[in-house]
């Protein structure tokens, strides 16, 4: 299958037509990819050109391992490959540097990855076992030699310790073994359900060892990986350029696998912090793409007939959570009755307009095990009156509603939102005080459970259940400080079915006990889920190809320019 | 007044709410590890402490290091500089290019049409926001005409020498370069060099008009001399004394006009990294910026000083 012999060129002779119909087929089957004035036309990708991508602010690290904000993950996932990878936009997991999904054996403590024959890195050393160990060993030992570098803002290996437990003794990954030249074994210390999906997660992406041993330190700004694009250089504040890397793996991958391309000779990450400034770039053709756009932006987008938009499929929950342990939340019947007087398709309609959707679970429907079958509350202020006339509350009370002072991915308007959330709650007796902070402090105070009801969101990592349910509903996240279960809500039975669902490899289990949790967190009500968030991003109409992902962190290998 | 101003900064950035260690390490960061990065940083000490420390580094020139790219500020605010300087440079050569000689004329052409659409103009200029002037910039020239381009300080890569895009370009005749830097650089410095284009009409109008009604213009007059010579060699260098302390003056505008104008533009300059510095709490990074530039503003009105000496005999120091 693999014609490894041939040189690009030829490549593209032979099977240029077969790369072409799947980027047509990849871009039929969604909704997202708004070509349809240019009707794919010959659809044939275009090599060439340079896909300038402006976006609200620059990266902080280019060690993918050091790295938590999306900005530079994006810029990362161009240069570094993972062993596995997430399908185009989905959270489905498809082969990268690795040749197969692997199963797991010995009831899930051990994992074996055929890798990849014949791909190097763009230093030109060779991608290998030893390569893969090599990585592992710098992230998960804290006495390797190279557990260092990522820059002055490194995060310290955080995702490494985040996804998979700690370092050292405290790592779910016990040992990485090089078996042969093109196999590495994983033995874990523990079954870990989302193991195979962390391992897809960008940060995860593997380095060249050569390049980390020249210079471990520098590395953040010297990045040297495997992917579709190779480094060029990067102006802090400003602009990061990569070229088009003409050795990469995937090209004979098909596009609905994350192969195909890259097609473009340069991209070019263009960071303008005004959101104003950024759309008006992308109006007067100086950008090919932005991301950060706010709901208004897309109608002014979509009137422009030289531009369009595309709508990331949601990996995000934006919520109001009442905080269970205190009065008079910690009654059932209240939390049930703010839910029943809540009319949020109204409020979704008014402020997230085409890019929300009104949210039914705690996670969006694009990670698994969603429940379709659970149903929110309805609108309905009568019966939320009659509840709290049951929990003792029939003339109301007056409590304090917090928004956050800054839109956000998954709410684009928390004063908004707030406001009319409160006019609602008025309606059967409910008096909210609006409360706000600096953002920091606004985080720093709902993680110490300072506040009545907040409204708050999150987006996910790596589109596993554990990613949304086991942060927001396990007793062990409603700390003192920096709690992420900020409703304080705490179930014995929930926690267990969390730790059994993130324990077991066993995917009918799996379901089985996060179908659950839903159930039981729409009963006892601890959060008003508020919305999943499509975000847009503008491009201009010749940009075709682009595929975005729910993680936010998709590869341009697949973007051309059209004539 | 250096003193002053490093004591008003130092305390102020600590006045934003927000723990640098905290936003740098994000939402999900743990407790220990916060502290710990608080304790490199060297957060956890005393206020006075932290600002002993300060200002014995600020003496010998070590401001700290940048908690986003871990260099030397200084070295940062360098590496910045000739992008800012070029940027007010250019805006505060087209106001006084147009400034003066637009005063001049409607000083002597007083209460006429152009004196009178003069004033009006000016006024607007000053009243102008900076953001809104470049926006409408932007709508107008790059989203309706497709004319200039932004952002940035060029589109085409230029090997830097002095950090300065046109002169580079120039010196490596890179033509293709100097052609989409001076592109660059039309909208920002017309943005930023507005409101001192209209401030220098006006001072120039007004200081001309003062001196032209003084004796010995009379008296130039008076002994036949050509009216041309009158205005430019006898009333116009005296009228520039105030005009030289209004754009001496105008340079602490400019700088605080660049952080507006280099965000809306992303023109990677000292101004845009006081936005970043301050939006992430880089409290060694604000200092820098704010002591340099108080430093340059006292620096531009020394010189203004030395100018007076220039173009008014009387003046000795």
């Amino acid at each position: 299958m693999k014609i490894r012999e041939l040189s690009r060129r030829e490549f593209l002779a032979v099977s240029g037509m077969t790369g072409a119909g799947l980027v047509v087929a990849g871009c039929g089957g969604g909704e997202t990819i708004g070509g349809e004035e240019e009707g794919g036309g010959d659809g044939q990708p275009q090599e060439g050109g340079t896909f300038t991508f402006g976006r609200g602010s620059d990266s902080v690290t280019l060690d993918p391992i050091h790295a938590t904000d999306g900005e530079s993950l994006i810029v990362c996932r161009q240069i570094f490959d993972g062993l596995l990878d997430f399908e185009p936009e989905t959270t489905d997991l498809v082969p990268a540097l690795a040749v197969e999904v692997p199963e797991p054996e010995e009831d899930g403590l051990v994992y074996t990855f055929p890798l990849r024959e014949g791909v190097t890195f763009h230093d030109g050393t060779p991608f290998n076992a030893e390569a893969v160990v090599f990585n592992f060993e710098r992230w998960m030992n804290s006495g390797n030699e190279y557990h260092a570098g990522g820059g002055p803002q490194a995060s310290d290996f955080s995702y490494y310790s985040g996804m998979f437990g700690g370092f050292d003794e405290e790592s779910i990954i016990e040992s990485v073994e090089a078996v042969d030249e093109y196999t590495v074994r994983f033995r874990l210390r523990e079954p870990q359900g989302p193991f195979l999906r962390n391992i897809a997660m960008s940060p995860f992406g593997i380095a060249s060892p050569a390049a980390i041993q020249e210079d471990v330190e520098e590395f953040w700004r010297n990045p040297v990986g495997t992917g579709p694009f190779r480094f060029v250089e990067w102006n802090q504040g400003s602009t990061v350029r990569l070229e088009k890397n003409e050795e990469w793996w995937g090209t004979d991958v098909p596009v609905e696998e994350g192969g195909g391309g890259p097609f473009v000779d340069e991209v070019v990450f263009q960071s303008i912090d005004d959101n104003t400034s950024r759309v008006a770039a992308l109006a007067g053709g100086q950008l090919s793409g932005a991301d950060g756009l706010t709901p208004d932006d897309v109608p002014t987008i979509e009137q422009d007939p030289n531009l369009k938009v595309i709508f990331r499929p949601p990996l995000n929950v934006g919520y109001l959570a009442m905080h269970t342990q205190k009065e008079p939340f910690n009654d059932v019947n209240v939390r049930r009755a703010i839910n029943h007087a809540i009319d949020m398709e109204a409020i979704v309609q008014a402020f997230f307009g085409e890019t929300g959707e009104v949210a039914t679970n705690p996670m969006p429907p694009t990670v698994p095990f969603f429940n379709e079958g659970v149903e929110r509350y309805p609108y309905d202020p009568d019966r939320a009156r009659e509840l709290l006339a049951e929990a003792g509350y029939e003339d109301g009370f007056d409590t304090e509603l917090w928004f956050m002072p800054i839109p956000r991915p998954y709410m684009p308007d928390g004063r908004g939102i707030a406001q009319a959330i409160a006019s609602d709650l008025q309606e059967v007796g409910i008096n909210c005080e609006l409360v706000t902070f600096e953002w920091g402090t606004y985080i720093e105070r709902t993680g110490r459970g300072e506040h009545p009801m907040a409204l708050l969101g999150w987006t996910g990592d790596n589109g596993d259940p554990d990613n949304f349910l086991n942060i927001h509903f396990n007793s062990a996240n409603a700390t003192e400080e920096n709690a992420l279960n900020i409703a304080y809500y705490e179930n014995d039975e929930v926690d267990e079915l969390l730790n059994r669902g993130a324990s077991t490899i066993d995917e009918g289990e799996r379901e089985e006990a996060y179908m659950r949790v839903q159930e039981i967190i729409m009963e006892d009500a601890p959060w008003v889920t508020i919305a999943y968030t499509r975000p847009p991003l503008g491009f201009q109409n010749r940009v075709q190809g682009y595929l975005p992902s729910p993680t936010g962190g998709e590869s341009f290998n697949s973007v051309y320019l059209s004539g | 007044m250096l003193i002053g101003v490093s004591v008003l900064v130092f305390f102020m950035v600590r006045l934003i709410p927000g723990d640098p260690a905290q936003i740098l390490l994000g939402q999900t960061a743990s407790q220990e590890r916060v502290q710990e990065l608080r304790a490199q940083m060297g957060l956890d000490r005393p206020l006075p402490v932290q600002y002993l420390l300060f200002v014995r580094g600020a003496v010998t020139g070590d401001l700290g290091d940048s908690i986003v790219t871990g260099r030397p500020v200084t070295e940062e605010l360098l590496a910045r500089f000739p992008a800012t300087l070029e940027l007010t440079l250019a805006a505060m050569l087209l106001a006084v290019a147009v400034g003066i000689p637009v005063g001049v004329i409607a000083a002597v052409r007083q209460y006429s049409v152009l004196d009178k659409v003069t004033s009006v103009l000016a006024l607007t200029g000053i009243s102008m926001p900076i953001f809104w002037l470049a926006m409408i910039l932007i709508v107008i020239f790059t989203v309706q005409l497709q004319l200039l381009p932004f952002p940035g300080r060029t589109s085409v890569p230029i090997s830097s020498i002095t950090g300065l895009a046109l002169v580079d370009s120039l010196l490596t005749l890179n033509f293709e370069g100097f052609r989409s830097a001076l592109l660059h650089l039309i909208m920002p410095a017309v943005a930023l060099g507005t409101i001192p284009m209209a401030i220098i009409t006006r001072m120039t109008r007004s200081s001309m008009l003062e001196v032209m009604n003084e004796d010995y213009i009379r008296t130039a007059h008076a002994k036949g001399l050509m009216p041309r010579r009158v205005i430019f060699k006898h009333a116009l260098r005296n009228a520039m004394l105030p005009t030289v302390t209004v754009i001496g003056l105008q340079f602490g505008l400019l700088m605080g006009g660049a952080v507006i104008t280099e965000t809306i533009f992303a023109w990677s300059g000292i101004g845009q990294i006081a936005y970043e510095s301050i939006n992430r709490r880089d409290y060694a990074m604000i200092q820098a910026v704010v002591l340099y530039g108080a430093t340059f503003f006292v620096l531009i009105n020394l010189l203004v000083d030395v100018l007076y000496a220039i173009l008014d005999p009387r003046v000795r120091y």
